[in-house]
C-alpha cells in the first residue's frame, strides 16, 4: 500500500472543481484508492464520497492507493494535489 | 414584423445573432408514488445514460472550439459517473415507490447537502441543480430554461443577470446581453463594455417580446435593440458595423504616440479592467496603463475567494503583459451592489452601501485584505503596480492600511521574495468626507484615483438604481465639478497625481472640464481609449480655463452641460 498525508492549503478546500479533478484522476487507476479526513475513509474515485467529506482549508487528510498501480496512482493523485493548489 | 425596443446602452459596439431567452422559471416535478417501480426504475436509468450522452457532446464541442474542456461539464460528468449516486437514486426509488421524477428532484437536494460549510461551494450546487435540470427535462421532455446548455453563439436575453453569472457565461458564445432590469452604471453594465461584448440593459420588456426562434440585431452604442430585424434593417446595420471598425482603424495611429493635449499637456489614458484575461484586449486597445484593476470579479469567481497563489499569478499575468505600464489594482471592493454568495462576511446591513464595504470590510477582515496584499506585492517584482484603497473615509483608515501594506512588505522582504522598491499605494476619493480632507490625505496618499460614479452618489445622497431618484444622479452638476477640482487641486500641492476611474471619464461632455482641471489620468473601458486620446489631442487645456471656470460657476448641470456643446460645437454634432 502507497500512502501520502497532505495538509490543506487551499482557501476553499477541496471544493467542487478539485474534486472533479481528484476523482478523475483516481479514476484513471485500477488500484483502490482512499481519501480518508477526521477518521473516516472515502473511495476517492466517487465524488458523492468525496464531497461528504467537506475538507476546508488546514485540514490534514491522508491519500492511499492499494492495486498494482498504486505508485503510479499516488504519484499522480500528488501531481493534481499541487497543480490545483490544494496543498504543497 | 420587427420590433425595436429602446434601453440603456452598455457598449460593446453592434451584432447580430440568433436569440437564446434564458428563463427565469426552473423544471420541477410533483411528488407522486410509482405505479410500476421497475419502469420507473428504468426511466431513471435512461435518463442518466441521456443526460450523459448530451454532456459528452457539449463538452466536445467546448473543447472543439476552445481546445480546453470546461470545469462544469467536467464536474456533472463526474457526478454521472459515479456509481455511488447512482445506486442512491434507485435505491431511494424503491425503497419510497417515488417516480423518477421525484427521484431526481430528491437526489438534487440529497447532494446539494453535501456541500458542508467547510467547502462551501455555489459551483457544486449550480452543477447539482444543472444535473437536476437536464435529468428532468429528459423526463418531462421539456426543455431547460437555462442558459448553461448555450452552445451556439447567441444574444442572451434575460429578465436581469448577476454579475457573478456574467463571469461564468462562455464568452465565445454570448454575442451579446440584453436585460429588462440595469442601469447604466450597474456592474453588469461596465462588465459587457469591459468584454467588449454588446450589451443593451433597462429595456423593461424585452423577455415579454423575445423567443428563441428570433433573430436580433443588439446595437450596444446607441441602447437599441431589433427584433426579428428587416432585410432593410440588418443591411444598415452591417454598414453601421463596418462604419464602427473603420472608426476604430483610423485611431489606430494613435496608439504608438504618448498622449499630448494641443497645449502639449502629458495626460495618461489608462483602461478600466475586471478580469486578467481582460489584459491582451486593454494591450491593443491603446490603453497607456490600467488605471482601475478592479478585484471582485477574479478573487470571488465562482463566489469563493482566491488563494494569495492563485491572485500573485493572475496579477503576474497582468503586469507582464504591460511590463512598462502602471497597473493600479484597487483591493476587495465588496459589500454593496457587487454581490457575492456565501461570504461569511457578507451579514446582512439594512444599507450596504453605507454599511462595511471597501477599506472598511478589509480593515475589518484582515484575512481578506493581507493575502491579496502579499499576491500583489510579490507581483510587484515583475513590473509597476501600485495598489489602491476603496472607499476610504478618513486619514486613519487610510494610515492604517498603509502600515499593513508595510508589515507585508517586511515579512515577504524576510521570507526572501524580491519586491519593486518604488510602489505606490493610493486611494479612491468617492466620499464626500474624502474630497473635504484631500489636502490631508495627499500628505499619505502617493495618489488619488476619484470614483465619480460612487461619489455623485454619496455627493447627492441619491442611488443610482432607483428609479424614482436617479434624476439626482448628475455628474456634470457644478457641485460635482467643484469637488473634483478641489480634489485634483489639493493633491497637486502636495506632488501627488489624479485619476478618475468612474463612468465620467468616459462621458464626452465631462472630458474638456476634467482636462482643464488638470487630471492626470483618465481610467476609461478599453474600447473608450482611442477616442479619449483622440479627443485630448485637440483640445488645449490652457484655452479651456474660461470655459472651466464659468462652469464651476453655474447652477446646475444642464447648464454645465449646454455651455460645453455651445463652446466646442465641433465635438458634439449629432452623428
Amino acid at each position: 500500500m502507497e500512502k501520502r498525508d497532505y495538509t490543506i492549503i487551499a482557501e476553499t478546500g477541496i471544493h467542487a472543481r478539485p474534486a472533479t479533478i481528484l476523482v478523475q484522476t483516481a479514476s484513471k487507476f485500477t488500484s483502490d484508492i482512499t481519501l480518508t479526513y477526521n477518521g473516516k475513509s472515502v473511495n476517492l474515485k466517487s465524488i458523492m464520497g468525496v464531497m461528504s467529506l467537506g475538507v476546508g482549508q488546514n485540514a490534514e487528510v491522508t491519500i492511499s492507493a492499494e492495486g498494482d498501480d498504486e505508485k503510479d496512482a499516488i504519484a499522480a493523485i500528488d501531481e493534481t494535489m499541487k497543480k490545483e493548489g490544494l496543498a504543497d | 414584423m420587427s420590433h425595436t425596443l429602446n434601453g440603456i446602452a452598455a457598449g460593446g459596439g453592434v451584432t447580430i445573432a440568433p436569440v437564446y431567452v434564458m428563463g427565469a422559471s426552473s423544471l420541477t416535478a410533483p411528488a407522486k408514488a410509482a405505479n410500476d417501480e421497475d419502469h420507473e426504475a428504468k426511466r431513471l436509468h435512461d435518463s442518466f445514460s441521456l443526460t450523459r450522452k448530451d454532456l459528452v457532446k457539449i463538452g466536445q464541442q467546448v473543447e472543439e472550439e476552445f481546445g480546453h474542456p470546461i470545469a462544469t461539464v467536467q464536474t456533472l460528468i463526474t457526478i454521472i459517473d459515479d456509481s455511488n449516486i447512482r445506486q442512491l437514486a434507485q435505491d431511494m426509488l424503491i425503497e419510497n415507490r417515488w417516480t423518477a421524477e421525484w427521484t431526481v428532484e430528491q437526489l438534487v437536494s440529497q447532494l446539494k447537502k453535501l456541500s458542508t460549510v467547510a467547502v462551501s461551494s455555489p459551483f457544486w450546487n449550480n452543477a447539482v441543480n444543472d444535473l437536476g435540470q437536464r435529468m428532468l427535462s429528459h423526463l418531462l421532455h421539456k426543455p431547460i430554461p437555462d442558459a448553461a446548455n448555450l452552445d451556439h453563439r447567441a444574444v442572451v436575453i434575460a429578465h436581469s443577470i448577476s454579475p457573478t453569472q456574467i463571469v461564468r457565461f462562455d464568452r465565445q458564445l454570448v454575442a451579446a446581453i440584453v436585460t429588462d432590469l440595469g442601469g447604466a452604471t450597474s456592474h453588469f453594465s461596465l462588465l459587457t463594455e469591459e468584454l467588449a461584448i454588446p450589451g443593451v440593459v433597462a429595456t423593461h420588456e424585452v423577455t415579454k417580446y423575445a423567443h428563441d426562434d428570433m433573430v436580433a440585431i443588439v446595437d450596444g452604442i446607441h441602447g437599441k435593440v431589433i427584433l426579428q430585424p428587416s432585410p432593410q434593417e440588418i443591411d444598415d446595420y452591417q454598414k453601421m458595423a463596418a462604419q464602427y471598425a473603420r472608426g476604430n482603424n483610423l485611431l489606430g495611429k494613435l496608439k504608438h504616440e504618448e498622449t499630448r493635449s494641443a497645449d502639449g499637456q502629458r495626460i495618461r489614458v489608462s483602461a478600466n479592467i475586471s478580469l486578467p484575461d481582460e489584459i491582451s484586449t486593454v494591450a491593443d486597445s491603446g490603453a497607456e496603463g490600467i488605471g482601475l484593476f478592479r478585484t471582485e470579479f477574479m478573487v470571488m469567481k465562482d463566489a469563493q475567494l482566491a488563494s494569495e497563489e492563485r491572485q500573485f499569478q493572475a496579477y503576474k499575468k497582468a503586469v507582464t503583459a504591460m511590463p512598462d505600464q502602471l497597473i493600479v489594482v484597487r483591493t476587495l471592493d465588496i459589500g454593496n451592489d457587487k454581490l457575492v454568495d456565501n461570504l461569511e462576511v457578507d451579514n446582512y446591513q439594512l444599507n450596504p452601501a453605507l454599511g462595511m464595504r471597501g477599506i472598511r470590510l478589509g480593515l475589518a477582515h484582515e484575512e481578506l485584505l493581507r493575502p491579496q496584499l502579499r499576491a500583489l506585492l510579490r507581483a510587484s517584482a515583475y513590473g509597476k503596480v501600485a495598489i489602491m484603497f476603496p472607499m476610504v473615509t478618513t486619514v486613519a483608515e487610510f494610515r492604517k492600511a498603509r502600515d499593513i501594506v508595510d508589515q507585508e512588505i517586511d515579512h515577504l522582504k524576510q521570507q526572501g521574495y524580491d519586491l519593486a522598491d518604488d510602489i505606490q499605494v493610493g486611494m479612491m476619493v468617492e466620499t464626500p468626507a474624502a474630497v473635504t480632507m484631500a489636502d490631508q490625505l495627499a500628505q499619505y496618499a502617493d495618489f488619488f484615483s476619484i470614483g465619480s460614479n460612487d461619489l455623485v452618489q454619496y455627493l447627492f445622497a441619491t442611488d443610482r438604481t432607483n428609479d424614482d431618484t436617479k434624476s439626482l444622479y448628475q455628474p456634470l452638476h457644478p457641485a460635482m465639478l467643484r469637488s473634483i477640482f478641489r480634489v485634483i487641486r489639493q493633491a497637486h500641492t502636495e506632488g501627488k497625481w489624479v485619476s478618475l476611474c468612474g463612468e465620467m471619464a468616459a462621458l464626452h461632455v465631462a472630458e474638456p472640464l476634467l482636462l482643464a482641471m488638470g487630471l492626470d489620468e483618465f481610467s476609461v473601458p478599453a474600447d473608450h481609449v482611442l477616442s479619449l486620446r483622440h479627443l485630448i489631442s485637440g483640445l488645449s487645456a490652457r484655452q479651456l480655463q474660461p470655459v472651466l471656470h464659468k462652469a464651476l460657476s453655474l447652477q446646475n448641470a444642464s447648464e454645465v452641460e449646454q455651455l460645453i456643446k455651445k463652446t466646442l460645437p465641433d465635438l458634439y454634432q449629432e452623428k
